[in-house]
């Protein structure tokens, strides 16, 4: 069995008009920008992103952002990309921010079957408002909903073809969670290696939460996103 | 070095004394990143919540650009460095595993709550790791100017912008004082070199006892 995809239309063939997506990285570190570049090229519309970053302006997730297919972005720190202001003053895109651990959480949530969970991040600020509060030994706690998505699009660093997942330095990020919360999950990696190449105890993200595999084709260098074929 | 950076890199140095390890600490983006250069002690471990316990200095001609801090800098990986996801690396936050936070910020208020998020009227678009680290830190310190490019001051009665936590900080550094946060009231522990009181007065709009 094998789950390498060769081609990117197929492996993004899962990805449906109103859908929502994971999307791994922070910022464009560990972003999935093969993947995001098929989606660019794909007719897709409508699309809720799930994602840290909606990446910078005209990279990554930003380049969907300026084509008007997301039409609602989650995530924790929008402002690394400015051209989403000018969006949200227009009307053309509803933002949920929520703080980064709980971003993370949620995503752990949604991927480990927990509906959701009370947290004290944010007790008493903006991003509280309207959301259950209680109080557990003493202190105040508010309840976030898990969060869940469609498809989850990955970033990793090696994949043997079975889906096990290994990942490097801190483009790990979102990714691992990600990987456990989405109907299916398309991961974009360095190098794909045979079954039995890859030590055990170092898989971060077994195979059975991986659905697809693609080759990286752009990767983010020292000098900036660069294609390679 | 301009003046800015001075003052910058002297309120991180002040800031440096307060780390003696063994601790964690985790630096926030701008003025707290500087603090890691005065710090020579092996047992100071450096955590970003990005998914890196082990933040050391990186050489121009080391630079891997997937290896940064929570500010997407390049960094470089100490000695017994370990990477892991977001959603453990929050558990270290919240979960209270977290000596120190230093953070930057855009008002104190003089219960020591902290503004440094999002600006009324500009789009709220950011809030990062900020609410986090003020919930789970063990103890938080605040780097910052003391009045905004304006002049005007940025310790005041009460913060302005949205808070960032109910939560008070514990220590606040600016370029003129030094100011620990005792049962919500900021009392000045601390004059920067040549700052006097009735300068300290003159910038601070919060009260403060001495």
């Amino acid at each position: 069995m094998t789950k390498v995809h060769q081609d990117i239309e197929a492996a993004l063939s899962c990805v449906k008009n109103g859908h929502t997506l994971m999307v791994g990285g922070f910022g464009l570190i560990g972003a999935p920008l093969t993947l995001i570049d098929g989606l660019a090229k794909k007719d897709v519309a409508g699309l809720t992103v799930i994602s840290n970053n909606l990446g910078e302006k005209g990279k990554g997730l930003g380049v969907l952002l300026s084509q008007k297919k997301i039409k609602k972005a989650i995530g924790s720190y929008f402002t690394s990309n400015r051209e989403i202001g000018e969006f949200y003053q227009r009307g053309e895109i509803e933002l949920e921010l929520l703080p980064q651990g709980t971003l993370a959480e949620s995503i752990r949530a949604g991927g480990a079957g927990i509906g959701g969970y009370y947290t004290k991040t944010g007790v008493g600020t903006d991003l509280a408002k309207g959301k259950e509060e209680r109080e557990i030994n003493g202190a105040t706690y508010i309840f976030e909903p898990a969060i869940r998505a469609n498809v989850a699009l990955i970033r990793a660093w090696k994949a043997d073809t079975l889906g096990n997942l290994v990942y490097y330095k801190t483009a790990r990020n979102f990714n691992p969670g990600m990987a456990t919360a989405a109907d299916v999950v398309i991961a974009e990696v360095d190098e794909i290696v045979q079954p039995g190449e890859l030590p055990p105890e170092e898989i971060v993200t077994p195979h059975l939460f991986v659905d697809g595999i693609i080759k990286a084709k752009k990767i983010l260098t020292k000098e900036g996103v660069k294609v390679y074929e | 070095m301009s003046d800015k950076e001075f003052m910058q890199n002297m309120i991180a140095r002040r800031a440096a004394k307060e780390l003696t390890g063994p601790c964690i600490v985790n630096l926030g983006i701008g003025i707290p990143t500087l603090v890691a250069k005065y710090i020579d002690d092996e047992n100071v471990f450096f955590h970003t919540e990005n998914g890196l316990l082990g933040v050391a200095d990186v050489e121009e001609d080391e630079i891997d650009p997937n290896l940064v801090n929570a500010g997407k800098l390049p960094v470089g990986e100490s000695i017994g460095a370990s990477f892991f996801n977001s959603a453990e690396s929050f558990a270290m936050i919240r979960g209270g595993h977290i000596d120190v936070a230093i953070l930057g910020v855009l008002q104190v208020g003089q219960t020591g709550e902290i503004a440094n998020w999002a600006v009324p009227g500009k789009n709220i678009m950011g809030v990062g790791g900020a609410m986090d680290l003020l919930v789970g830190a063990k103890k938080v310190i605040v780097t910052m100017t003391h009045t905004s490019k304006e002049g005007k001051s940025k310790v005041l009665n009460e913060c302005t912008y949205p808070i960032t936590s109910t939560r008070s900080v514990d220590l606040i550094i600016t370029e003129l004082a030094v100011f620990e946060v005792i049962e919500k009231q900021l009392k000045l522990i601390e004059l920067m070199p040549g700052v006097t009181i009735e300068e300290v007065r003159a910038k601070t709009e919060a009260d403060f006892i001495y």
